[in-house]
């Protein structure tokens, strides 16, 4: 607020004079004694402050020290020496990555690719499931049969990414001499889908295979976790409006499409916009769990990447840059994600 | 008065209970799988004999990872990281979102700040990884030799739970807890006998997505614990299914069970006590399902 002239001197109509303005003597003061009302108010609320330093210790030692160890992307990297003392090198290993034309760029380039895709995928595939899913459980009359479906859907959640990963491995897994290939390849030659020789020489090892495989077991695990958003949207709608459209005389499909789905738009606006939001932050553990040296081409994102390089590697700055850049594209998205929900629909996703 | 059943309504009913038998089955089977592989004979796992039933049963693979030592302390690490992670979690997180939570908290955008921006952007994996290499060279500096303190401290802190638990202490009308100040409460009275109890569903959510990401955490337990004795089950699990799937170390394989088997009874043993908490948390996580990342 700009102060003028006019808020310290105020005509005074009965007596003709111009007088000081009190209510401006008062704001002054608390403007000149802001610091010292801060630490009153913290001294007298010390608890409170004192409340914070746990989560504020946690998150400044091991969220944002990270941060600033980043800057080591920009510095020649040197294992003995902290960050502080290392050179700058500018931009030199973005350059590398970006238009550097060996070997690391084009393994980063295949890496932003599938990073994309991956993501993109999941979206496409990972999305509308669940709220088909959604709709389905909704036509289950019985409470005790949704129940059990339910119960058996949410299954795939509890299991941890290892579990998960080592079951979808041992499923697909090659033949050998003495033993045969895992029994999903085995239904999966039945049906013709795939040949016998790529079934038995592991599905996992066959690049082509992988963003399948990796699509169809996230589905797999979250389809029936995710749908209980949509459902609890799909139940509270009210009966009567159902009962309001058949009077119109409104089909199946024309129920679908004038009341539940008004219904739920909201809702899978919102999910769909925090799904866009995460698009670049895939889990890493997943496809380090997944992939091999043979599937690479397909599976490598920019996580394992840098996990290659970074942490089992020795090139740290390389593997930093790169990943900042993936992360920082991703920040973008979330903001925007953030930014259009507010405005579309007054719901903040944080 | 019953209504006619339209045919488009009966037949879309007849599609829902197919394709959803269909998805709970896939679902289901290959834990039943998993099962039934675990303890079937070597002929029929290595000649895919067993399709949905065990065959010529034995429970050697579950009593060769009942007598490995190892297999235990994989378990007993892991519960300790679960509970102590959990606890750890809660226990900084409950008292940040009480605080984040009162409006006459100063520089309290600041602080929202602080936390969401941890969401918007992570440093990634290296410098994370430099970070955990220098705590561990601090902790051991005063004297905690323990990796599986690194774990339990330093990760899997979640600014979202924290946001959920703040949301849900917003919730509680200021009258209440005016009225616990007029009879004398201090602010920790406050907090553990206004706002807990009010606040009981949501601490039960939260506390289950920390516990689950904890007893679920495998690459920074793998990247930071060097001690062999110190792994979690998921690492362990990880470990023993590399040793098990390289063709050429299992060639010399001889026992009565396949080297499958133990992989698959690792697995159905690292399911099971989930299962059985299942019934007691399924509320909270179907909750959590709901509450989770959406602010009005």
């Amino acid at each position: 607020m700009k102060i003028t002239a006019d808020d310290y001197l105020v005509y005074d109509d009965k007596t003709g004079l111009y007088r000081r303005s009190a209510e401006q003597s008062v704001r002054d003061e608390v403007e000149k004694h802001y610091w010292l009302n801060v630490g009153r108010s913290i001294v007298k609320d010390w608890r409170l402050y004192l409340m914070l330093v746990p989560m504020i210790l946690v998150f400044l030692f091991w969220r944002y020290f990270p941060m600033y160890e980043l800057l080591g992307c920009f510095k020649h990297y040197e294992q003995v020496k902290p960050v502080s003392e290392q050179f700058f090198s500018g931009f030199s290993y973005f350059r590398t990555l970006l238009v550097g034309g060996e070997r690391l760029s084009v393994e980063f380039w295949r890496a932003m690719r599938n990073t994309f895709l991956l993501s993109f995928y999941g979206l496409l595939f990972g999305f509308p499931i669940p709220i088909v899913i959604a709709l389905f459980f909704n036509e289950i009359r019985s409470n005790i049969a949704r129940s059990v479906y339910q119960v058996l859907t949410y299954l795939p959640k509890f299991m941890s990414t290892v579990v998960m990963t080592s079951l979808v491995t041992m499923l697909v897994k090659q033949g050998a001499v003495t033993t045969n290939m895992g029994i999903v390849s085995q239904l999966l030659v039945k049906l013709h889908l795939v040949s016998f020789e790529t079934a038995n020489a592991g599905l996992l090892n066959n690049p082509a295979f992988f963003r399948s495989i990796y699509q169809i077991s996230g589905v797999w695990e979250t389809a029936g976790y995710d749908s209980i958003v949509f459902f609890a949207a799909i139940i509270s709608i009210s009966p009567t409006s159902y009962e309001a459209a058949q009077i119109d005389g409104a089909n199946k499909m024309a129920q679908m499409r004038y009341v539940v789905l008004p219904s739920i738009l909201s809702t899978i606006v919102i999910m769909l916009i925090s799904k866009i939001g995460t698009l670049l932050s895939i889990g890493y553990e997943k496809v380090l769990l997944l992939y091999n040296t043979n599937t690479y081409v397909t599976a490598d994102v920019i996580s394992t990447f840098a996990q290659r390089y970074g942490v089992a590697g020795a090139q740290k700055g390389i593997a930093a840059a790169a990943e900042m850049m993936n992360n920082v594209v991703g920040m973008l998205l979330v903001i925007g994600a953030n930014t259009v929900a507010r405005k579309a629909s007054n719901v903040s996703l944080y | 008065m019953k209504r006619k059943i339209e045919t488009s309504e009966r037949i879309f009913q007849v599609i829902s209970y197919v394709l959803l038998t269909a998805f709970a089955l896939m679902c289901l089977y290959p834990f039943v799988y998993a099962i039934s592989s675990a303890i079937s004979g070597r002929q029929s796992v290595e000649y895919s004999q067993v399709v949905l039933f065990p065959k010529q049963i034995q429970f050697k693979a579950f009593s060769r990872m009942f007598s490995n030592n190892m297999f235990w302390n994989a378990y007993s690490n892991t519960l300790f990281i679960t509970f102590y992670g959990t606890v750890w979690a809660l226990f900084s997180s409950i008292l940040g979102a009480y605080a984040l939570s009162k409006s006459r908290l100063l520089f309290r955008k600041f602080f929202n700040f602080f936390l969401v921006f941890t969401m918007w952007f992570s440093a990634g994996i290296v410098p994370q990884y430099l970070n955990y290499l220098a705590t561990k060279k601090v902790f051991n500096g005063i004297g905690i030799m323990d990796d599986k303190w690194l774990v339990v401290i330093a990760m899997g802190m979640a600014a979202m739970n924290i946001i959920l638990l703040r949301n849900a202490f917003e919730g509680v009308p200021s009258e209440i807890e005016e009225a616990a100040r007029v009879d004398g409460a201090t602010e920790m009275q406050v907090l553990s006998n206004v706002f807990l109890p009010m606040c009981k569903s949501t601490i039960a959510t939260v506390a289950l997505f920390f516990g689950i990401s904890r007893w679920n955490g495998y690459f920074w337990a793998r990247q930071m614990i060097s001690n062999g004795n110190e792994h979690p089950l998921q690492v362990y699990i990880r470990l023993q299914l590399e040793e098990f799937t390289d063709p050429e170390a299992m060639a010399a394989w001889n026992e009565v069970y396949a080297s499958d088997s133990v992989i698959y009874a690792l697995i159905v043993c690292s399911i099971v006590p989930i299962l059985v908490i299942y019934p007691f948390i399924q509320k909270y996580f179907a909750k959590g399902a709901n509450v989770g990342g959406v602010k009005e």
